[in-house]
């Protein structure tokens, strides 16, 4: 039971934006995809949910092909800026236009969370402001009850209270009845302690695809005195450097024990958002 | 609630803070700790990784699982953790405290009469 993805090329003109991914989501995982600008990360979301199709290669989920079969799209649902369903439509309407596509759909959740994030249900969804647009398609990805659960930036336009909610109720909706869970986001610190498997992508292309705890134990930031490092540092693998002053910091491959530290050395792991920019921008993958 | 931080594998983290809480008699023995769905949520963390620290403290016979009701804390459970701690006590704190004083260049006679000062 999961979604493999099978060397999935997809090319908008000349532009490949997807160049030979293969990945498989274990279900009951949070996977978390994370990618700069224009990675493909929101390429990867439409062509699982059916809404394009690839240039080349098959995307399954529990076996069956996603391409034109409704069995199978009814298993996910996908929280994106796209739009699903007609503007004019209220929120009310919305939800019950929800139940007829998702069997599983909770109503009675639905309003108890447009509730809690003071949703308003009789306001037309074009007339909502671009925060209420995603807390309702929020809402309904968090009542619909499918096995699969795609979330291409779901905070986007939320502020800090809303974020926090959703994160809290993401993790009650999890813990009551598990689903997978594919995630995208900028805001890697906010939703790095929720993340299990970390799927990097760049360029259409997947660099990195293990679990989180793993993925930090790949380098570490070391920190001392310029001259002292100097002579410590050979044999090492150096990723980055940089100094201030007398004082320098290096990040290296792999991890030193503290006590193998000479002494006014400190050693620091890395967080997820430090591990990211590291290896995209850093140029460890290039 | 005490905030997480990115340093350390978070599943460690929320051992480290049931343990400080059964020391601090927060969590009684005998008595239910919280379930993992309200760990997950206060701190805004996986489940899986809740129930991932909460193992730990099963797997030391800390913690045990009463079918249906949930975690509780096991009989005995303080002492053993206050004798974990004593033996880590060592290397958690003296180690860190002598590497400090020898590189501020204080002695031994130094620390200890700080030690000496501040001791009630």
């Amino acid at each position: 039971m999961s979604i493999e993805i099978e060397n999935i090329t997809k090319c908008f003109g000349k532009t490949t934006a997807l160049n030979q991914v293969n990945l498989t989501f274990e279900k009951g995982k949070i996977c978390g995809l994370l990618g700069n600008n224009g990675a493909g990360k929101t390429t990867l979301f439409r062509l699982i949910a059916n809404h394009i199709f690839p240039s080349e290669g098959t995307i399954r989920v529990d076996g069956e092909e996603v391409w034109d079969n409704d069995r199978v799209l009814g298993k996910m649902f996908l929280v994106s800026e796209g739009n699903l369903y007609p503007e004019s439509m209220k929120v009310k309407d919305g939800f019950r236009s929800a139940g007829i596509f998702y069997p599983g759909f909770d109503l009675e959740n639905a309003n108890r969370l447009a509730e809690l994030f003071h949703l308003p249900l009789k306001k037309k969804i074009a007339g909502l402001s671009t925060g209420y647009k995603t807390i309702y398609k929020l809402v309904l990805g968090l009542s619909v009850n499918t096995p699969y659960l795609l979330l291409d930036e779901p905070v986007l336009g939320l502020d800090a209270s809303h974020r926090e909610l959703f994160y809290k109720l993401l993790i009650e909706k999890i813990a009551e009845s598990p689903c997978t869970v594919l995630l995208s986001t900028h805001l890697i610190q906010e939703a790095a302690p929720l993340v299990e498997q970390t799927i990097i992508i760049e360029e259409g292309k997947i660099l990195r695809n293990r679990p989180k705890d793993d993925l930090l134990e790949e380098y570490c930031l070391i920190t001392g005195p310029s001259s002292k490092l100097e002579e410590w540092l050979p044999g090492k693998k150096i990723v980055k450097k940089a100094s201030l002053g007398g004082l320098a910091s290096v990040y290296i491959e792999g991890t030193v024990e503290e006590a193998d530290l000479p002494q006014g050395f400190t050693k620091e792991k890395l967080s997820l958002q430090e591990y990211f920019i590291l290896l995209t921008n850093g140029g460890i993958a290039s | 609630m005490a905030q997480l931080t990115e340093h350390s594998p978070i599943f460690q983290q929320i051992a480290e803070l049931l343990e400080d809480a059964i020391l601090s008699g927060a969590y009684e023995e005998e008595t239910q700790i919280p379930s993992i769905t309200e760990f997950a949520t206060t701190y805004k963390i996986n489940p899986a990784t809740a129930l991932k620290g909460v193992t730990l403290l099963v797997e030391e016979d800390l913690l045990y699982k009463r079918r249906g009701l949930g975690m509780f804390v096991r009989e005995g459970a303080k002492s053993k953790l206050l004798k974990k701690r004593r033996e880590e006590f060592a290397v958690t704190y003296i180690s860190p405290l002598v590497k400090e004083a020898t590189r501020l260049e204080l002695s031994k006679e130094d620390v200890l009469e700080m030690l000496e000062r501040r001791w009630k």
